[in-house]
């Protein structure tokens, strides 16, 4: 379990191929990257986003380590970015190994849908006339109903 | 007993710092945001919507009801947005 709370970017392919270095009795890898999305009309300057020093690392531990109880998983790594990031910039990404593909998938698609919405991150959009703090999607909450 | 509290995203702008140390006596989260609502109206006009509101004790999340006998650190946020 690797998991990394950081302002400074990462480099997705190294840590893909790394990943898979590691997870060499593995039978599936699937990986995620989120990517800063600007606005349709290309307005968003910034995307700012804030964390919870410390609670953020135990909470991020606590979503592995639940995945790991869910599903057989070989490996599972946690990248997410912190500070000002501009449109484009990768944000966060995970990884997740194991023997067949079905733990692989479901435990990437849990590990977001849970850091999403109970790892301490807040986003803030900002534009040439403004900021404004993203607010939670109800649908992001809905989607851990289904764990 | 003395606590920290701490503040993010906009309820750190409402508030105006990010962090305080604070004496108190309430017994739970919901009895704390009280006490500082009385205080003054930033707190006031922060707190006033507590389904906007989300809480953690010492780093873990916690309930509007949940106790403070042993608690160090509060947080208060509003619902995260990670990912």
């Amino acid at each position: 379990m690797d998991i990394r709370v950081q302002s400074a970017p990462f480099d997705y392919g190294q840590e893909c191929a790394k990943f898979a270095q590691n997870a060499a009795n593995s039978g599936a890898i699937v990986t995620f990257c989120g990517i800063v999305r600007d606005h349709d009309d290309g307005t968003l300057t910034s995307m700012d986003i804030e964390h919870y020093p410390g609670m953020t690392e135990r909470a991020l531990g606590r979503i592995a380590d639940d995945a790991n109880r869910r599903w057989s998983l070989n490996q599972c790594l946690i990248i997410h970015r912190y500070g000002p990031l501009r449109p484009g910039d990768q944000i966060m990404m995970v990884a997740t190994a194991s023997r067949h593909r079905s733990d692989a998938f479901a435990a990437a698609e849990f590990l977001m849908d849970y850091l999403k919405s109970r790892a301490p991150f807040w986003k803030k959009e900002v534009t040439r006339t403004g900021s404004e703090w993203v607010a939670a999607k109800d649908v992001d909450e809905d989607a851990l109903k289904r764990w | 007993m003395t606590l920290e509290i701490l503040y993010f995203a906009w309820v750190r702008e409402r508030i105006g710092v990010p962090r305080e140390t604070i004496e108190t006596d309430a017994a739970t989260v919901a009895d704390l945001l009280q006490e500082l609502s009385a205080r003054e109206d930033r707190y006031a006009l922060a707190f006033s919507d507590l389904s906007a509101l989300r809480v953690a004790i010492d780093q873990d999340l916690a309930d509007f009801d949940s106790p403070l006998a042993s608690a160090r650190e509060v947080a208060l946020f509003p619902p995260m947005t990670g990912g």
